[in-house]
C-alpha cells in the first residue's frame, strides 16, 4: 500500500527517530481488516517534540503503540538511536525498552488499582534494578513531588483513591521513572485541568531541556500542541495529510482536513462568534477507505483527480508539507 | 421555575487511614429544568466525588450528608433500590474514564441495548433499531460493525462516545457530564456537544457539565460553578463569570489556558503550589497559600459565599474589581 510519502523526512539531521512505511492493520474478523496507520513515516530529531493530531479513531493511538512496538506493526521499520527496534530479537527489544516509554490515553485504567501509588511508580525501578531500596523511595517522592502531588499524602494510596488528573499524573510520573530518552505521550493532559495541564507541560519541558528527551505528542488539543510542540504531523483515517510548525500550520493550513480541524477549537469567550468551516458528513470506514485521497468524501473541494490518485506529500514552504491535489495554499 | 435538582449543604468525606477526607464541603446548588450548569476546578477540586454522590454512586468509604432533592423528592433518604429507579431514565451519567464503566468482555451492543430493555421495556429488536440510531447520533461511522466489537477494539475518543451513547439512551432528565469530551478531537466535540445542545432543545434535558475546558463551559452552559478544595467558590452566569470573575482563582484558572492566538513553544503560565491536604482543611481560605493577594484575614478566617444583588456568588474577602 502506498503511503504519502517520504518527503518530509531529514536524513540529513540526524534524527534519533525514523519511522518508514509503517503499517498496522487489526484483522477484526476472517474477512475483514481495518487498516488503521496505512504507511505512515516521519522522524524526530533529537530534543525535538512532534504532535500527532487528528479526529478521534484515525490512528493516532494506533501509531504511537506501534512505534514503541506495542505490539509490532505488521509492515515497516522504526530506527531509534541507530538500532533498528523493528529488526530485534524479543530479548534485545526488552532490553532497549527502557528508552521508550509511553504515557497511556486511558490513564485510570492503565494503573494497578492493588497496588499504593509508590510501588506502581518502584515497579520498573525495581524491574531495570535501578538503586537501593531507599534510593528508590527517595527517586519516587522526587517524581511524585514533579508532578505536582505531595508525596506525603499520596504515597500509600490506591488509584481508585484519586481523581482521574490524579491518575494521570501518577502514570506520568511512572514513564519518566527511568528517564527515557523517548516519550510518546497518548493524550498526556487531556484529564488535567488547565492549570496542572500547564504545570505538567512545563515539567515534560524541563525534561527535554535536562535529559535531552524526545517527545512525541498525541493530543487533540490544537493550543495545547501549539505551546509544546515543534513539529506537527495531521493525520486523517491512517494517513498524513499535512506537516508543518505550529505557526505555520495555524496560520496557513494548507490541507482542508487541517482548515477544518483549526477552525473547530472552542473559544474560552462565551460571547466569541461562532462561525465555522464544519467537516460536514461521516467519518469514513477505515475497512472499506476512500480511493485516492481518504477525505474525499468530506472535502468540498474533490475533484476526479482526488478519487483516482492518492495525494503525495510536496513541500510548499520551508519545512511545510502538505498531501493534497488542491492545496489551500501553493 | 422550580429546580429539577437541588443540594443544601452537602458534603462528602472519606474514612482513609490518615484520617477523613472532605472532598465535597458543604455545597448549595440549584438547578433548573433545561438549564445547562458548568462545573470548573482544578484536578481533585471535588467534581467527579460530587456529581457520583448526587445520583448516590459512592463507595462504602463514603459518608454524605446535607440533602439532595431531585424533583421535589429527598433523595438521601431512598432505599438503594428505590433510588436505582432514577438511573437511567431521570439521571445519567457520563463517566470521566470511559474505560472503567464500559464493561470489556461485552459488546458493545449487549451494552448499550441493556438500558433500553431494562429501564424503558423496549424489545430486543427495537432496542438494537434505536443503539444503531444512537452511535449514529454520537457519529460512530459504522454503526452496525461498532455494535458487535469489544471496547478494546474501539479508539479512545470512539469509547468515550459509546458511553455517552449509553448514557443518553433512556433521555434522561438530569444528565451529569463528566469530562464527555476530553477524549475527541475539536470536530468530533463540536458534533457531540451540538448534539447534547439538541437533546436539551428537544427533550428540555437538563445538563451538569464537568469539564475543564473553559472554551467548551463558554459555548455549551447557562451557569458556571468554579469548585476549590470541595467548595464552591464563585457561581454566576456564563456571560457574567467571564466579564466580570471575582476570584483570584478563576483569574489564575483562565490565565492559565493555552491559546491559539499565543506565540508557540512560550513557556505556560501555572497556579504555583498544588490544593491543600484534603484531610487537614485551611482553618481560612483554602486558596490562601497560593492567592496573589492573600493577607493575614485571609489565612485565619473562612469568606463567607457572597451573593450579590445579580446573583453571582463568591467566597473571598477581597474580591477583583471589588464587592460588585
Ligand atoms: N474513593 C475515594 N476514596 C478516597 N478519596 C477519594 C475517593 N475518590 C476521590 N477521592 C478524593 O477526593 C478528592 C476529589 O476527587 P474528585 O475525583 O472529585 O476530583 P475532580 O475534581 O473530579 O478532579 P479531576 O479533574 O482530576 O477529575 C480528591 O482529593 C480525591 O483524591
Ligand atoms: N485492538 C483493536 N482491535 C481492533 N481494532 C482496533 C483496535 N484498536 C484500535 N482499533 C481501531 O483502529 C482505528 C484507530 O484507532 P486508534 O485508537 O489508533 O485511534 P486514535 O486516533 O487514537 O483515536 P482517539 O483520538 O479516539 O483516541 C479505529 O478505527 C479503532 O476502532
Ligand atoms: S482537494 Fe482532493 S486531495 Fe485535497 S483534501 Fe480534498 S479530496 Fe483530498
Ligand atoms: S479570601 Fe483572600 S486568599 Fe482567598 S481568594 Fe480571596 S484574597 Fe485570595
Ligand atoms: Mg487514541
Ligand atoms: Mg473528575
Amino acid at each position: 500500500m502506498a503511503g504519502s510519502g517520504k518527503i518530509h523526512l531529514r536524513p540529513n539531521s540526524e534524527p534519533i527517530l525514523v519511522v518508514q512505511d509503517l503499517v498496522v492493520n487489526y484483522k477484526v474478523s476472517r474477512k475483514t481488516v481495518i487498516s488503521a496507520v496505512a504507511g505512515i513515516s516521519f522522524d524526530v530529531l533529537r530534543g525535538e517534540t512532534l504532535a500527532i493530531v487528528g479526529e478521534s479513531g484515525c490512528g493516532k493511538s494506533t501509531l504511537g503503540r506501534a512505534v514503541l512496538q506495542l505490539p509490532r506493526p505488521q509492515g515497516g521499520t522504526v530506527v531509534l538511536d541507530s538500532i533498528e527496534i523493528t529488526a530485534l530479537s524479543g530479548n534485545d527489544l526488552r532490553d532497549i525498552r527502557p528508552r521508550m516509554q509511553m504515557i497511556f490515553q486511558d490513564a485510570i485504567s492503565s494503573l494497578d488499582p492493588r497496588l499504593q501509588v509508590k510501588n506502581i511508580i518502584d515497579e520498573p525501578l525495581k524491574a531495570w534494578k535501578k538503586g537501593t531500596a531507599a534510593q528508590r523511595s527517595e527517586k519516587v517522592d522526587d517524581l511524585l513531588d514533579a508532578v505536582g502531588l505531595d508525596p506525603e499524602i499520596v504515597r500509600d494510596r490506591r488509584p481508585y483513591e484519586f481523581s482521574g488528573g490524579q491518575c494521570q499524573r501518577i502514570s506520568i510520573a511512572r514513564a519518566i521513572a527511568l528517564e527515557p530518552m523517548l516519550l510518546v505521550c497518548d493524550e498526556p493532559v487531556s484529564a488535567l485541568d488547565v492549570s496542572i495541564q500547564a504545570q505538567i507541560l512545563n515539567l515534560l519541558q524541563d525534561m527535554k531541556d535536562k535529559l535531552g528527551l524526545t517527545l512525541i505528542f498525541i493530543s487533540h488539543d490544537l493550543a495545547v500542541v501549539k505551546a509544546v510542540s515543534t513539529r506537527v504531523l495531521v493525520m486523517y483515517l491512517g494517513k498524513i495529510c499535512e506537516v508543518a510548525t505550529p505557526d505555520d500550520l495555524y496560520a496557513h493550513p494548507a490541507h482542508h482536513y487541517s482548515r477544518a480541524l483549526i477552525a473547530a477549537v472552542p473559544i474560552p469567550d462565551p460571547e466569541a462568534s461562532v462561525d465555522k468551516i464544519r467537516v460536514t458528513g461521516e467519518p469514513p470506514s477505515p475497512i472499506n477507505p476512500p480511493s485516492g485521497c481518504r477525505f474525499r468524501t468530506r472535502c468540498e473541494s474533490a475533484s476526479d483527480r482526488c478519487a483516482a490518485e492518492e495525494p503525495q506529500l510536496q513541500e510548499i514552504g520551508l519545512g511545510h508539507f502538505v498531501a493534497c491535489h488542491h492545496p489551500l495554499i501553493k | 421555575m422550580t429546580a429539577l435538582i437541588k443540594l443544601t449543604d452537602f458534603s462528602v468525606s472519606f474514612s482513609t487511614p490518615r484520617g477523613d477526607l472532605h472532598a465535597v464541603r458543604g455545597v448549595d446548588l440549584s438547578i433548573n429544568k433545561g438549564e445547562s450548569v458548568g462545573i470548573v476546578g482544578e484536578s481533585g477540586s471535588g467534581k467527579t466525588v460530587l456529581s457520583r454522590a448526587t445520583m448516590g454512586l459512592m463507595p462504602s468509604t463514603a459518608t454524605c450528608t446535607g440533602s439532595v432533592e431531585f424533583n421535589g423528592v429527598d433523595l438521601s433518604r431512598l432505599s438503594r433500590k428505590d433510588l436505582r429507579n432514577y438511573w437511567g431514565t431521570g439521571m445519567a451519567m457520563v463517566f470521566q474514564d470511559p474505560m472503567t464503566s464500559l464493561n470489556p468482555v461485552r459488546r458493545i451492543g449487549s451494552q448499550i441495548t441493556e438500558g433500553l430493555i431494562v429501564r424503558l421495556g423496549m424489545s430486543k429488536e427495537q432496542a438494537r433499531g434505536r443503539a444503531i440510531e444512537l452511535l449514529d447520533r454520537v457519529r460512530i461511522s459504522d454503526p452496525f460493525a461498532t455494535m458487535k466489537k469489544y471496547p478494546g477494539e474501539l479508539s479512545g475518543g470512539m469509547r468515550q462516545r459509546i458511553v455517552i451513547a449509553i448514557a443518553i439512551a433512556c433521555t434522561p432528565e438530569l444528565l451529569f457530564a463528566d469530562e464527555p469530551t476530553t477524549a475527541l478531537d475539536v470536530t468530533v466535540q463540536a458534533q457531540v456537544l451540538e448534539l447534547l445542545a439538541e437533546l436539551r432543545q428537544e427533550f428540555n434535558m437538563t445538563m451538569l457539565l464537568v469539564t475543564h475546558d473553559l472554551g467548551v463551559v463558554a459555548g455549551q452552559t447557562d451557569r458556571v460553578v468554579v469548585m476549590y478544595a470541595g467548595q464552591i467558590v464563585e457561581a454566576a452566569t456564563t456571560k457574567e463569570l467571564f466579564k466580570n470573575m471575582k476570584m483570584p482563582y478563576t483569574e489564575a484558572l483562565l490565565k492559565s489556558i493555552p491559546r491559539l492566538d499565543q506565540q508557540a513553544g512560550q513557556r505556560l503560565k501555572v497556579i504555583t503550589g498544588r490544593l491543600p491536604d484534603p484531610t487537614k482543611p485551611e482553618p481560612g481560605c483554602a486558596f490562601a497559600p497560593r492567592c496573589l493577594y492573600a493577607t493575614d484575614k485571609c489565612r485565619s478566617e473562612q469568606p463567607p459565599l457572597v451573593t450579590t444583588q445579580t446573583g453571582h456568588q463568591y467566597r473571598c474577602f477581597f474580591p477583583l474589581g471589588g464587592a460588585n
